[in-house]
């Protein structure tokens, strides 16, 4: 199959939370026709069920689309969706430089917000045409006109003749696919060189094996290249490849330069076709790999028990079934004196972490406790030992420790100036080490820190779009280790330790921490039919306390006449729920507390 | 002679109500005359087993009873009084809805010995009504209500709902005064439960699974934190155009405001979710939650019998077919084992408001209440939501209002 260069436009949607990029994206592969309105679930692209109810995509998704134009010509639209999360700023990169365009939406109403700024200039970085669209103009609150002198004010784009269209009515949907026709440019590269793709993402397919989602920037690959993948090295022949039909795989002949399609070849694991490497081909292989590969580590840890012991296995088998397709996600096993048999697993961030214990709960039916996520932490013993750290229970005993070294990055904040002072004071607030600041334009300023990576993996980003209203965006990278004056924080619920909520935090920090887990614990823990007294200490010695106070109502109210088997089977299921949470003494905590406090900012 | 209560199950509706999970559904008239005459001939086999029982209470409870033929129920009530021991004064209610009542039909149920009726009301609000799914409006309850006082019915229960979707505390209290203002002698209130497999569920589980999700749990939550999320959630159901169902706290005060203004009405709760005025407690109620032996008749029924639970087979067909046949209507059935007796013995009981009876747990199964439940019960005694008061162990206030947790610990493991 020969595909006219010059037809092709390979495009991705960026856009805040939430201003309808998975809308447009549905409403394009509507108006292309590939899909009757029938066939079109509510969101074609976000496919796995906990991006569609959590409203966000987690892995980047491709879908090919054929457009007849004004100009009476047909062309192809390769859409790649992109993961809209810092956690997950290199897979965006990554799927951006698989891109010659890029699609700004922006809501009317709201305007431009953080991750509008964060991925324009990612797309900008990669050279892409950005385009501007003006999305929920039937909102009675849009204002399109200051919308658009923002967009040319703040990000300095073009964006009078920007389409204005609402992707939930279908409104003006054409202006979008003649733009992409018109002002992104076709992708070029020539068939004659050695092949040279770009891998954005990777799946694990039972049948398939690893099926590899990759843009093809030079030459071309056919079923039976043997392809290399550059930076792991690993080899394999094509057996099968193809384009992507909305919600199936379709097998075509021949990827050439400009298409995006998948690879299957016989690859066992994800890890060999990690995201940003470059296919080649083995026999002719090209010069140099594309640039921006990174190889990504686990920033983040935690401890992962199944809620019932004898699930272990069980859970073990669902994390290596995840992680053949997901190569950042590493674990091993551990003990817990609490908790019993379980895994330390490492993550990219902490909604990395989330994602996949709530897969493991819905895809995999188990049950999960999950401990408070930890950085990997430095400690020099006074025999001279060093151990690395990444659960605070295994922190030795304080006379053991001669010092303790916990990992900082180098941050970069972005942020419109009126937020400046705001975010200058979040940034002290978690001991972070002002470096300088830049003004990008006169509305725009670039913050320089360093930080602790303790400091952010809980709440930071948060905690920054809530003091910036949404202006800021954030990017990190780890710069090393330094010394730093760390203590471990036990919690005690009902007078009695949870190891699990347990962890290592630096002591001028302490008390306020103490006092803020205390608090969200107090929120978490559903009550009971007791009061419960929460307390955080150091040492022996108590630092903060609150109570949760008693429940109040919870009846069975209505009669199934004489069927008693039913109420029986649902008091059995009450007396089961009680076993879905964790209890500690007397008490019952949902699994889900053990996360949730450690999102601890007030503003 | 022992006591014996006898259910009767009228699966037939003008209508399916949007909420209702029971077993019933629309039928023709030939259907329901073949039904009964079947339901008859089961009810005359199972009578050799009850020669050594009087029965004190017969109950009617559907789908919707009343909407049967004329004559049918009268026919039931004749096979039963001929073949059981049926005592003079027995409690005989029918389960009702308005607008399916005839002062024709009423009069049959009197000439038939029925002293009680049931109104299925639900609610005074004609919006709710209609959003229930319910066939009939408030006036037509008071044209029936009143048909049933001048037919001579002077035992009537009303059937009240609170929890309903988009009803607030104002609208659900504006119904308890207006049920309160015909001075029926019995009100049952239930919250209403969303149950699987109805139209409610499909319609409202996105709702519920919404707030089981970001209900107050610091899930991380792109869209911002709980409260965001409550708004978000109105606007969803603005969206939908869809009622949103009331919050924990308001449901909770709903059920407090009925103690409260029954209770100051002169009406006493005997049950968790049942109130009467003096001596017009339902007995066949009460027959459930004491362990009286029942026997229950129809598709699906369900009968205690000499401590044996069974159940009715539900499918219509297959039911008709084994009665024609001679065969057992019987499924489910289930021998309890002493420790499933005490345990019902105990979260039945405890249902009611006077409680359960210390002496007659050790008389019945030859065993200390507290040996077998000290530890549960000192347990609650200290959080004060159980009491013991002579020879009654019961709840507290405080623990009615968390009663499903505290009748789950009596499950044995």
């Amino acid at each position: 199959m020969s595909v006219d260069q010059s037809r092709i436009r390979n495009v991705c949607i960026i856009a805040h939370i939430d201003h309808g990029k998975s809308t447009l994206a549905d409403r394009i592969i509507e108006k292309t026709g590939l899909l009757t309105s029938r066939e079109m679930q509510a969101q074609v692209l976000d496919n796995m069920e906990l991006e569609r109810e959590r409203g966000i995509t987690i892995k980047a998704q491709t879908v090919r689309t054929v457009y007849k134009a004004k100009d009476g010509e047909e062309y192809i639209f390769n859409l790649i969706d992109t993961p809209g999360h810092v956690d997950f700023n290199y897979e965006v990169s990554r799927s951006l430089a698989a891109c010659e365009g890029a699609l700004l939406v922006v809501d009317a109403a709201q305007g431009i917000e953080a991750q509008t700024l964060a991925n324009v200039y990612l797309a900008l970085d990669h050279d892409l045409e950005v385009v501007p669209i003006i999305n929920k103009i039937d909102l009675p609150s849009a204002e399109p006109d200051r919308v658009k002198a923002e967009i040319e004010d703040v990000i300095g784009l073009e964006a009078q003749d920007a389409p204005m269209i609402s992707a939930k009515t279908g409104l003006n949907i054409e202006d979008v696919l003649e733009a992409v026709v018109q002002k992104i440019p076709a992708p070029t590269g020539n068939k004659e060189n050695p092949l040279q793709a770009l891998i954005f993402d990777s799946i694990y397919d039972s049948y398939k094996g690893v099926i590899i989602f990759c843009r093809v920037k030079e030459g071309s690959v056919r079923k039976g290249t043997r392809i290399r993948m550059m930076a792991t090295g690993a080899e394999a022949e094509v057996v099968e490849l193809g384009i992507f039909g909305p919600g199936q795989f379709l097998p075509c002949d021949e990827l050439s330069p400009g298409m995006v399609g998948y690879i299957t070849a016989s690859l066992k694991n994800v890890k060999d076709t990690r995201v940003g490497d470059t296919v080649t081909d083995a026999s002719n292989p090209c010069a140099e790999p594309l640039p921006g590969y990174k190889k990504v580590n686990p920033m983040v840890y935690c401890g992962m028990y199944p809620a019932d012991g004898a699930k272990y296995p069980d859970l073990r088998d669902a994390l290596e079934k995840l992680q053949l397709n997901d190569a950042a996600l590493q674990f091993e096993p551990e003990t817990s004196i609490a908790l019993g048999f379980g895994f330390r697993c490492g993550f990219l961030g902490l909604l990395h972490l989330e994602i996949i214990q709530e897969r493991l709960e819905r895809e995999y039916n188990l049950d999960l406790v999950t401990t408070a996520p930890s950085v990997v932490y430095h400690v020099y013993k006074t025999d001279g030992e060093m151990i690395e750290i990444t659960n605070p229970t295994n922190l030795p005993d304080p006379s053991e420790i001669e010092r303790m070294e916990e990992p900082i990055v180098s941050a970069e904040i972005m942020v419109t100036t009126e937020f400046v002072g705001a975010i200058m004071k979040l940034c002290q607030e978690r001991r972070g080490v002002y470096l300088g600041m830049e003004y990008m334009e006169t509305t725009r300023a670039l913050l320089k820190y360093e930080l602790s990576l303790n400091e952010i993996i809980y709440d930071f980003f948060d905690a920054l779009k809530s003091r910036s209203r949404g202006y800021a965006s954030f990017d990190y990278d780890l710069k090393g280790y330094a010394p730093s004056e760390l203590v471990k924080l036990d919690i005690l619920i009902n007078k009695e330790e949870v190891d699990a909520l347990s962890f290592i935090v630096h002591g001028a920090t302490a008390y306020e921490r103490g006092r803020r887990m205390c608090e969200r614990l107090k929120e978490e823990i559903p009550r009971q039919l007791f009061e419960i007294p929460i307390q955080a200490a150091i040492g022996s010695k108590v630092i903060a306390r609150e109570t949760v106070k008693a429940m109040r109502k919870d009846v069975l109210a209505k009669c199934y006449g004489g069927d008693i088997s039913r109420k029986k089977k649902l008091l059995e299921k009450q007396k089961e729920g009680k076993k879905r949470m964790r209890q500690v003494g007397n008490v019952e905590i949902p699994q889900k507390a053990f996360m949730s406090v450690l999102k601890l900012d007030e503003d | 002679m022992k006591d014996l209560a006898l259910y009767v199950h009228i699966p037939f509706c003008a209508k399916k109500c949007a909420y209702c999970d029971f077993l019933s559904g629309q039928a023709t008239v030939e259907t329901q005359r073949e039904y009964v005459t079947v339901l008859c001939e089961e009810i005359r086999r199972e009578a050799a087993i009850a020669t050594e029982y009087r029965v004190i209470s017969v109950f009617f409870g559907g789908g919707t009873p009343s909407i049967l033929e004329q004559g049918l129920l009268a026919q039931i009530m004749e096979t039963i009084r001929s073949n059981y021991k049926l005592l003079p004064d027995a409690e005989i209610t029918v389960e009702c809805n308005p607008g399916t009542l005839t002062a024709d039909k009423l009069s049959e149920y009197r000439k038939a010995g029925v002293n009680r009726l049931s109104i299925g009301l639900q609610s005074a609000d004609n919006a709710e009504l209609k959003l229930l799914g319910r066939i009939h409006t408030w006036e037509q309850f008071l044209e029936s209500y009143e048909l049933a006082r001048k037919a001579g019915f002077d035992n009537i229960n009303i059937d009240l709902m609170s929890a309903l979707p988009g009803q607030t505390l104002a609208n659900y209290e504006q119904t308890l005064r207006k049920v309160l203002a015909l001075q029926p002698e019995h009100i049952s209130a239930y919250s209403l439960i969303i149950e699987e497999g109805t139209p409610f569920y499909e319609q409202y589980r996105f709702q519920m699974k919404m707030r089981e999700m970001f209900g107050g749990m610091g899930v991380v939550n792109m869209a911002g934190n709980s409260k965001e999320m409550e708004e978000e959630l109105r606007d969803m159901c603005e969206d939908l155009q869809q009622e949103l169902l009331p919050d924990e706290w308001t449901e909770r005060r709903m059920y407090e405001r009925t103690k409260e203004v029954l209770e100051e009405a002169g009406y006493y709760r005997y049950e968790i979710s049942n109130y009467a005025k003096p001596g017009r407690e339902c007995r066949h109620n009460l027959c459930y939650w004491e362990r009286t032996e029942y026997l229950g008749f129809g598709i699906g029924a369900a009968s205690l019998f000499q401590e044996c639970r069974f159940d009715r087979i539900d499918r219509l067909t297959l039911y008709i077919s084994k009665l024609n046949a001679g065969e057992s209507t019987r499924t489910e059935e289930e021998v309890l084992t002493q420790q499933m007796q005490m345990e019902e013995y105990m979260f039945l009981g405890l249902r009611k408001m006077q409680g359960v009876s210390i002496s007659g747990f050790a008389k019945l199964y030859g065993v200390e209440m507290q040996e077998v439940y000290g530890n549960v019960i000192r347990k609650y005694q200290e959080y004060e939501m159980l009491q013991i008061e002579q020879d009654w162990l019961r709840l507290t206030p405080d623990g009615i209002n968390v009663s499903n947790r505290i009748l789950s610990e009596f499950l044995l493991d």
